[in-house]
């Protein structure tokens, strides 16, 4: 095995994430490309930690849904060598849908876990204007012959209806609830300068009208009313319950982290925002796939050893309100928990499909430097054709950090190396 | 004050000014963010007419009423391109004699006042800071705006930066003479606009301008605009102060030195016979003084001075044909007939053969294969051509991997079977018909039917080297000029029975090997020895009669030819000179004389007229200038002809021959001819090649009877 992790594995400390700021499909990036998303992401995270030597990158692995275009031919690697990293430094592709980011992360956690690196950029880039979610996609036709799937489970829109089916005590107004405060949370978020950290601004250009400067993100919409959300057509079923109101967007967007064994975070003198505890993923229906956080998080919190009432924040990806709700339900939490999406979730912000999980890590990052009384975080999400995505992080402000059995790393390294 | 004129024109592609409002942490305010954009792609840079002009004014219009009050104003272009400055076109475009310099005052305050009202920040009362954020090229009046701004952020990407003006026929005159010399000093000033525009228009990149101080600081092209804003947003909190970093400029002595080396420097390469740098000159003097307003007033005045000048409307029309003409040969057949190249053969392994497999191993990245029948001249070849392989390694034109490439692909054989497989053969063989025949017939034997045979004759026929082939239609001429690295000029030879796709072939090679082709019918030495070789036995003629070699060798002077005729003797060799003038005055005896002084010289072993004295100056060879002058003395009463009659005669030959020329379709038109003689030769862009300077002299209608080209298209419009 790898010298560095004889005999254990390495704790691996999140250093750092960021990301652009989301736009709406056909808005601010409607001529920007999805490589320049990514590259742009790339060069904050090594700008904002100057004393981490570029050639120290072991690793640039970069999700896209949709690996065409601008966003084809190992976006990884391409948005290495346009970032200027050295050309020593490789990169690769990876896809899980809209867990694309955070297997990303996972992935090349795990091998800094067993010593193969040291440091690693993770991330993911989603142009859905460019890109709709399926564009090229050639789907086999045993698919349909042999009903391997419902043909719902194709059009997300309808497995979230799917969900309320299977769940019927989240109704329409539950769901229209949970997004009013989505939208709530932003703004509150925005307005106390929570959101804005991780930003970098994209410059973005408009052909019939120049260059402009985006900082904040599109998609929220803060003047949504309950009464508005209501007015909403319901266009995946008639007399359904999911709204664009009630859902995330289409969205462009990019998103990249820092990831780096303890040790050598600590050589470099890089920050430790979070550390790594364990992650789940977890197959389900893919016509139900927003249950998937459910199994996921269920796996992971078995295989860390914790317990749902260990996690004292979470963010969830909001693909659907019902979604979310599902799992709360499901976990006996309130819809309005205070520890659930503190800055508000994808509803408001936008759900750029393979971006968006390390949008996830990086708020739950600045909430646990906020919130040093909390000792755990997790976050969730679900993915297209039935599966779910869980990472647990521990908080190093926490006081215990680092000394109990559930941290994996520190558990093994009484190992003999 | 000059006649008003409307700047009205039609044609011109108008350059946006699109003002957004950035927002930027902990500013006094948004900063407007004008793009300038002509709403093509990088291929169609934006560029400054009237309109454009005017849309820039209105932008600040708008951005003064902009609620809230800006903070800055940033200028920023589409990608790729900053602005490339003025609209060349406009000046083109006016062709009534009477409002071109009325139209290009005017055009000339326009450009100033937009530039001035932009960059002065002045908004409503207030005076906010301006910033140029230069993304990529910048030439002209698009530097002169970033010059005009508070400050500048260039690219790391920026590929070209500089004042073309000089080298068209023009000044910087939106700024760029007064602005220039008081940023970065009157020293590193005339190194941008007078050494680099006559210096084949040579530019900076972008971490060039910035050593040279044009920029406050560079930033890597990959997120520039983005990195750009956060640099102006630290200027605007105080943070940093880029005018307080700048390195101050020296002024006094070293403002004069500075401008009396550009004078030194113009005088080389001109010999007072274009304007446009003297003015520039003249400008970047008075810079050093002169407030703004007159400062700025003289360039406009120099700019309408410029604008009605003979050497502007020949160097535009120049201009137009190297970026136009030379790139799509006129007469040229179908490019889809042309067909692959994937292996060279060279027939030869002397100084031209090595030459040519250097040009082709490079360019085209094939095989290259030469032969001669000398094992101890082939091996001597080859290695000639590893070693300027090697050399290209060493300037770091080419990578290891590149030079190993090409070492292996270049090989030698003493057998010409090794080009069976070739699908382009050269030969650069001794200039003799019979050898040359032999070597192609021998050739026929071994290639394929189609394969290229090309010749790289200076002199002979083409057609005849061809006749007694079974394919003669696979023949061409491909003549390159010494140097062959150097000289960008190719003259791509149609012999009786050349087939268009050998052609198509040929022009297509030529293109790899980035050279600029220029299609002639197969006549003795093409177009550009037989000019020079016209012209040189004017300046031989009168040495002959007994004028003063000197006296006559610098006779041309005034015309700013980039070496004289005796230098440029000794650069192509007297033995070629002299094989190229033996054919011409077999052909066109009456035309041509004898070349017995050129004969004796090269008799006497003399590679040069001039030779080093020990004081190490340039002197006359008196060995070569005894063997220039004639045995037999001039007929008594005659007088040796003095400079301004050798220049005359020389010209009046030159006209004479172009016209026989253009009767014998040699080529198409006479644009031609001034292309060749452009890159061929080196002629100046303010002679427009030649033909407009003959015209606008008046020498082509004495001599001919007519002008090459109606007034208005290569001189003024009249």
């Amino acid at each position: 095995m790898f010298g560095s992790a004889r005999g254990s594995v390495r704790d691996v400390v999140f250093v750092d994430g960021v990301r652009t700021p989301f736009g709406k499909a056909k808005g601010v990036y409607a001529e920007t490309r999805a490589d320049d998303l990514i590259v742009r992401v790339i060069r904050e995270l090594l700008r904002r930690n100057p004393s981490l030597p570029p050639e120290r990158v072991d690793e640039v692995a970069i999700a896209a849904t949709t690996q065409i275009g601008d966003q084809g031919l190992t976006i990884g690697r391409i948005a290495g060598v346009l970032a200027g990293l050295p050309e020593s430094v490789p990169g690769y592709a990876v896809d899980r849908m809209c867990a694309g980011a955070v297997t990303a992360v996972t992935t090349t956690a795990s091998s800094i876990a067993v010593g193969a690196y040291d440091v690693a950029v993770a991330g993911g880039v989603e142009h859905m204007g460019r890109h709709p979610m399926g564009e090229g996609a050639d789907l086999n036709p045993r698919f349909v012959a042999e009903r391997l799937v419902d043909p719902a489970a194709l059009v997300m829109g309808s497995t979230a209806e799917n969900v309320h089916d299977r769940y019927p005590a989240i109704t329409r107004a539950r769901a229209d609830a949970y997004a009013l405060a989505s939208q709530e949370k932003v703004a509150k978020a925005y307005a106390n300068g929570q959101i804005q950290p991780d930003l970098v601004p994209m410059a973005a250009r408009h052909a019939d009208s120049g260059w402009e400067l985006v900082t904040a993100d599109e998609p929220p919409r803060p003047t949504t009313t309950l009464a508005g959300l209501a007015e909403l057509r319901t266009p995946f079923r008639p007399h359904g319950r999911v709204t664009a109101g009630n859902s995330a967007g289409i969205n462009d967007g990019a998103t990249g982290c820092l990831l780096a064994a303890v040790e050598v975070a600590a050589e470099l003198g890089l920050p430790a925002k979070m550390t790594l505890v364990g992650y789940g993923f977890a197959g389900v229906a893919p016509e139900v796939m927003g249950v998937g956080p459910i199994p996921s998080t269920q796996k992971a919190l078995a295989r860390t050893g914790l317990t749902i009432d260990d996690i004292g924040l979470f963010e969830l990806n909001e693909a659907f309100a019902v979604q979310v709700l599902a799992f709360l339900d499901h976990f006996g939490i309130a819809d309005d928990d205070p520890r659930v999406n503190r800055y508000g979730g994808a509803i408001a912000l936008g759900h750029p499909l393979a971006s968006s999980g390390v949008r996830l890590m990086t708020q739950l990052a600045r909430q646990f430097a906020e919130h040093p009384e909390v000792r755990y975080g997790l976050t969730a999400m679900c993915v297209g054709l039935g599966m779910g995505a869980t990472t647990v992080w521990e908080n190093p402000h926490h006081d215990a950090a680092g000394n109990s059995a559930a941290t994996g790393g520190t558990a093994t390294a009484t190992a003999t190396s | 004050m000059t006649t008003e004129v409307t700047l009205d024109y039609p044609d011109e592609v108008v350059t946006a000014a699109h003002a957004r409002y950035v927002t930027l942490p902990e500013a006094a305010g948004p900063v407007a963010l004008i793009t300038l954009d002509n709403g093509h792609d990088h291929t169609r840079p934006s560029t400054f007419g009237p309109a454009g002009l005017r849309a820039l004014l209105a932008a600040v219009a708008e951005i003064e009423t902009h609620d809230p009050p800006v903070a800055a104003v940033a200028v920023t272009g589409k990608p790729f391109i900053f602005s490339v400055g003025a609209d060349l076109g406009f000046r083109s475009s006016i062709t009534e004699a009477n409002r071109v310099r009325p139209s290009l005052d005017a055009l000339g305050r326009l450009g100033h006042e937009a530039f001035a009202r932009l960059a002065s920040g002045r908004l409503g009362g207030r005076r906010v800071p301006t910033f140029a954020l230069v993304n990529g090229a910048a030439l002209g009046g698009g530097l002169e705006l970033a010059l005009h701004c508070d400050y500048r952020a260039l690219s790391a990407g920026i590929p070209a930066l500089a004042f073309p003006e000089v080298f068209l026929g023009l000044v910087p005159a939106w700024g760029g003479t007064q602005l220039l010399p008081n940023l970065i000093g009157a020293e590193a000033a005339v190194s941008v606009i007078i050494d680099n525009a006559l210096s084949q228009n040579r530019t900076l990149r972008g971490s060039k301008a910035f050593d040279l101080g044009i920029g406050d600081v560079l930033l890597e092209p990959a997120d520039f605009l983005e990195e750009a804003l956060a640099w102006v947003g630290r200027v605007l909190r105080g943070e940093i102060d880029p005018a307080a970093e700048r390195r101050p400029v020296q002024r006094g002595a070293a403002w004069a030195d500075a401008v009396a080396r550009g004078r030194a420097l113009a005088d080389a390469k001109l010999h007072g016979a274009a304007p446009a740098a003297y003015r520039a000159l003249d400008l970047i003097a008075l810079a050093e003084t002169a407030d703004r307003d007159s400062g700025f007033a003289a360039e406009t005045q120099a700019l309408a001075d410029l604008s009605v000048s003979d050497e502007l409307a020949a160097g535009l029309y120049a201009f137009d044909l190297v970026q136009k003409r030379a790139k799509r040969p006129v007469g040229g057949p179908d490019p889809a007939l042309a067909r692959p190249v994937t292996k060279v053969g060279v027939v030869g392994a002397g100084l031209m053969a090595a030459q040519l497999a250097l040009v082709f191993a490079h360019r085209l990245e094939v095989p290259v294969v030469l032969t001669d029948i000398d094992a101890e001249r082939l091996d001597a070849g080859v290695a000639n051509v590893h070693r300027e392989i090697d050399n290209l390694l060493l300037r770091q034109r080419i990578t290891a991997d590149q030079a190993n490439r090409y070492k292996a692909n270049v090989t030698g054989s003493l057998t010409k079977d090794a080009f069976a497989d070739a699908d382009l053969v050269i030969e650069a063989v001794f200039e003799d018909l019979a050898v040359k025949q032999a070597v192609f017939a021998e050739l026929e034997a071994m290639v394929a039917p189609t394969t290229v045979l090309l010749t790289n004759t200076s002199a002979l026929s083409v057609t005849e080297m061809a006749a007694r082939l079974t394919h003669p239609e696979r023949v061409a001429g491909l003549h390159f000029f010494n140097s062959v690295s150097v000289l960008p000029l190719v003259e791509v030879v149609r012999a009786a029975r050349t087939d268009d796709a050998t052609i198509a072939t040929t022009l297509a090679v030529a293109r790899k090997l980035k050279k600029d082709a220029v299609l002639v019918a197969d006549a003795p030495a093409f177009v550009v020895n037989r000019l020079l070789t016209r012209f040189l036995g004017e300046v031989l003629g009168a040495a002959e009669q007994g004028a003063p070699i000197e006296q006559v060798d610098h006779a041309l002077d005034p015309l700013g030819l980039p070496m004289s005729p005796l230098v440029l003797l000794s650069l192509v060799g007297p033995p070629v000179a002299l094989h190229v003038a033996e054919t011409l005055h077999a052909t066109f005896p009456d035309r041509f004389r004898a070349p017995t002084s050129l004969a004796r010289l090269v008799e006497a072993g003399r590679g040069s007229v001039y030779t080093t004295s020990p004081d190490d100056t340039q002197i006359v060879d008196p060995a070569a200038a005894a063997a220039l002058r004639s045995a037999a003395q001039p007929p008594t009463g005659a007088h040796p002809p003095t400079a301004t009659e050798v220049r005359e005669a020389a010209l009046r030959a030159l006209a004479e021959e172009i016209h026989l020329m253009l009767a014998e379709k040699i080529v198409a038109e006479a644009a031609d001819i001034d292309l060749c003689m452009i890159l061929g030769a080196g002629w100046p862009f303010h002679l427009g090649g030649i033909t407009p300077y003959l015209d606008r002299t008046g020498i082509s209608e004495a001599v001919t009877g007519e002008r090459f080209a109606p007034p208005g298209v290569a001189t003024p419009p009249r």
